[in-house]
């Protein structure tokens, strides 16, 4: 994936969440957004779905940059999935009409390919059994799973994760962090916030910090993890690393 | 979710909860004490609602025979034709006002979302208006204000109070529908966003699915409210059930003959609605 972020403000009335962010990558196939809690990880990562819209700067993602306006932010973020900490999955609906859905009704396939496409989808991860269940019977793991599912499903050019196992216990977590580690096998770009730094330093190719609203540091993650020189990303590992 | 609540020792537990009769006091005492979701044992159930039903039956038979009537059936009798059909008129009214004031009352709360701004204001000031205002006044004011000004005259007379009735009842019932569509959460809405719903379709796919079940069990509890309001529009002369009863009242001279049956009338039509309700309002509980 082409990620190119120039200038990038984000405020909430006086409070700036985001503080004129620019970045520029290419060929990475995994950025992990770290840092501390407020930092602005969520805020970029939604301005990257186009779930929000920047104050000032520009962003784009394989050289298309986003427009920030309604129709076209619509188009874009159809054409990403984006995954959240929970609460994902509609819960009127069974897993596999959440999956079907959005291939229906937004990406016009018809009935029999989006069932299809999401039975395929449900069976690689293994949850072909609990697709007629509603999300009120599926574990948490299994909710962000099917969630991931429906986020792929549409075949998006990039996949968009906010914290996704921040709300699962350890064992969920195991589940899911597995998940994404085969997204990433296959190939998929991925833009991931986690506060799971072993996760984070084996499976990104490049981490960023965000720190008030600023990328304190961003680099190869033996490079943040290992043998960072500034002083916000050593005394942020210090503190998350102590227990 | 949250799973049922579990039962713990701390609270005073004077009564069984195991449904089972063990003393008196499992008899007149409801299990679980403070938790009052513990159903009763059924014997204990049965009597009390029995016991219930002599003490209601047997003040109201002690009320009549004090006062003492001189009980004149036949006359009333005579005018039987003429209450079924203000009955009718009643069952009319409520139907064409139950089918507007949903429609109204849905309308109302979208445009309150709205995002022209006049248009959401304006419908919540007029809702918050007609809520504080009570029926008869409003009856009154629309009937000889508005309608006189927009020469709606006798001609109208039946539309016009259909519309004062819708109107008063969508204001209610776009409160249902709005807290209905604010129940659902925000996560939802945000996960709709990120998939590439439009406005529309979120509302369709969504909210409505969501909100249905916690807008239509007080939906049909609003249904009762408006069979009972319905009776106000005597005031202007709609012919329907209590008007009916009032005209037949002054001619027979008769006092409680007419009333008794009008109270009849309208139960017949509000109390199956009134358990509907509450059924809708159990089963939408217990289903996940």
């Amino acid at each position: 994936m082409k990620l190119s972020l120039h200038d990038v403000v984000k405020r909430f009335g006086t409070h700036t969440v985001i503080d004129r962010v620019s970045l520029e990558l290419d060929g990475v196939h995994c950025l992990a957004l770290i840092g501390p809690s407020g930092g602005g990880k969520s805020t970029l990562l939604r301005i990257i779905a186009g779930l929000e819209y920047p104050n000032n700067g520009s962003v784009a993602i394989n050289g298309k940059p986003i427009e920030y306006h309604d129709e076209a932010l619509l188009q874009h973020r159809r054409s990403i999935g984006t995954v959240f900490q929970a609460f994902n999955l509609f819960p009127h609906l069974t897993a596999l009409k959440n999956i079907t859905l959005p291939l229906e009704k937004v990406h016009g396939r018809s009935r029999e390919e989006a069932l299809e496409l999401a039975e395929g989808t449900l069976r690689r991860f293994q949850l072909l059994d609990h697709s007629h269940k509603k999300p009120a019977e599926l574990s948490g793991g299994q909710r962000q799973r099917v969630a991931i599912a429906r986020a792929i499903a549409i075949k998006p050019q990039v996949v968009l994760l906010d914290e996704p196992t921040s709300a699962l216990d350890p064992e969920m977590t195991a589940e899911v962090l597995e998940l994404i580690d085969e997204l990433k096998q296959e190939g998929r770009d991925l833009v991931l916030v986690t506060h799971e730094m072993g996760f984070a330093r084996r499976l990104a190719d490049r981490v960023a910090l965000l720190s008030a609203g600023r990328i304190a540091e961003i680099g190869l993650p033996e490079q943040i993890f290992g043998a960072s020189q500034s002083e916000v990303t050593k005394g942020f590992l210090r503190r998350v690393l102590k227990y | 979710m949250p799973g049922p609540l579990k039962h713990c020792s701390r609270w005073p537990s004077v009564p069984s909860v195991s449904g089972v009769i063990e003393t008196w006091r499992d008899l007149f005492l409801a299990p679980g004490g403070v938790r009052g979701d513990v159903s009763p044992p059924t014997l204990a159930k049965v009597l009390n609602v029995a016991l219930a039903l002599v003490l209601l039956i047997g003040t109201v038979t002690l009320c009549l025979f004090s006062l003492n009537i001189n009980w004149v059936w036949g006359s009333v009798w005579n005018y039987r034709d003429s209450l079924f059909k203000g009955w009718l008129m009643t069952v009319g009214v409520t139907a064409v006002a139950l089918v507007s004031s949903t429609v109204g009352g849905f309308l109302l709360a979208l445009c309150q979302r709205s995002s022209v701004l006049l248009l959401r204001y304006f419908v919540k000031v007029l809702v918050e208006i007609v809520r504080c205002l009570p029926l008869l006044v409003l009856i009154l004011l629309v009937w000889y204000g508005f309608c006189t000004v927009f020469g709606i005259g006798n001609d109208y007379r039946y539309a016009a109070g259909i519309f004062i009735l819708t109107l008063f009842e969508s204001a209610y019932i776009s409160e249902i529908f709005r807290s209905g569509i604010e129940s659902v959460g925000k996560s939802q809405i945000e996960s709709a966003r990120a998939i590439g719903f439009t406005r529309a379709q979120t509302y369709r796919y969504v909210i409505i699915p969501q909100a249905i079940r916690q807008v239509l069990p007080p939906l049909v509890g609003q249904l009762v409210s408006l069979i009972k309001d319905s009776s106000l529009l005597s005031y202007i002369a709609i012919q329907e059930l209590t008007f009916t009863a009032q005209q037949v009242n002054s001619n027979t001279a008769s006092s409680l003959e007419t009333y008794i049956p009008l109270a009849v009338g309208y139960l017949i039509l509000t109390v199956p609605i009134a358990l509907w309700s509450r059924w809708l309002e159990r089963r939408f509980k217990y289903e996940t």
